[in-house]
């Protein structure tokens, strides 16, 4: 394991803990950011550039704007002062901690059956992005599609549920 | 440590937090964003293996991390509409005061 991939890694979790922990909903959207960052950069640390800026792109550039837009238009004049969990949050807590220990138990255990197991770093895949556009044009052309019906759908739902719905004002 | 073995250490932890998240906030904003950190973390792995996996230039992986942040954002789009209608209409974002489907 390089340092780069504990200093990625460190952010990556830092950044979605903060997002989780912190009472200002907007705090927690910049944390969301830093965390988004830090996976975008663990995928470049993969050799998988094109997932790495589609995630710039789509998770930076939209979602996390989004996410802010969205803060922004519902923040009420009161925050909740008291509590920003529900009730019973140590349920939800031992649910994920229950969780997280039994995916780590299972990678941990399985770790010898793992490809690449004792080998150094394997040679970078050879993919470009024409390799991509190729396979998403060919192989993955319908999948492709479908994507494109589910992105227009979504884009008129959003659009629709959040339309405002006054007599005469639409 | 095997490589592979780290990154799915830190899918499994961002996993783990998006859904400690959803779970214990009460913002419906606070609940996507967990849901937000899951599906990356399933991204983190896709890639991870892909990576790692006997034939990367099979690009299975990494075709399904790609479709997956589509769709993710198709789901941000509409899940924050709906926050925002409902917002409209009860003024509160609290999701245990989100009690009733009628308008």
């Amino acid at each position: 394991m390089s340092l780069v991939f504990y200093i990625l890694a460190a952010l990556t979790v830092a950044g979605a803990l903060a997002a989780v922990l912190l009472k200002n909903t907007v705090h927690c959207a910049l944390a969301l950011t830093a965390a988004f960052a830090g996976l975008a950069l663990l995928f470049l640390s993969l050799d998988a550039q094109f997932a790495g800026f589609a995630q710039i792109l789509v998770y930076i550039g939209a979602v996390a704007i989004l996410v802010v837009f969205a803060i922004l238009l519902t923040r009420d004049s009161e925050t909740p002062k008291d509590t920003v969990y529900g009730p019973r949050p140590l349920i939800g807590l031992v649910a994920a901690a229950g969780i997280f220990a039994v995916l780590g138990w299972a990678v941990l255990r399985s770790a010898a059956a793992l490809p690449h197991e004792n080998a150094s770093p394997a040679a970078a895949p050879n993919v470009t992005v024409m390799d991509i556009g190729n396979a998403l044009m060919g192989r993955y052309v319908l999948p492709l599609e479908i994507v494109a019906l589910l992105l227009t759908a979504a884009l008129i739902g959003a659009v629709i549920v959040a339309m405002h719905e006054k007599e005469g004002a639409r | 440590m095997n490589p592979l073995t780290g990154y799915l250490l830190v899918a499994a932890l961002l996993f783990s937090i998006g859904l400690a998240g959803a779970l214990t906030r009460r913002n419906a904003i606070l609940v996507l964003i967990g849901i937000e950190l899951m599906l990356n973390a399933a991204n983190l792995n896709l890639i991870a293996f892909w990576r790692y996996g006997p034939h990367p230039e099979a690009l299975t992986g990494m075709m399904f991390a790609i479709f997956s942040i589509a769709v993710a954002a198709a789901e941000a789009a509409v899940g924050l509409g709906l926050v925002i209608n409902i917002h409209r209409h009860a003024h509160t974002t609290n999701l245990d005061q989100m009690n009733r489907m009628k308008g």
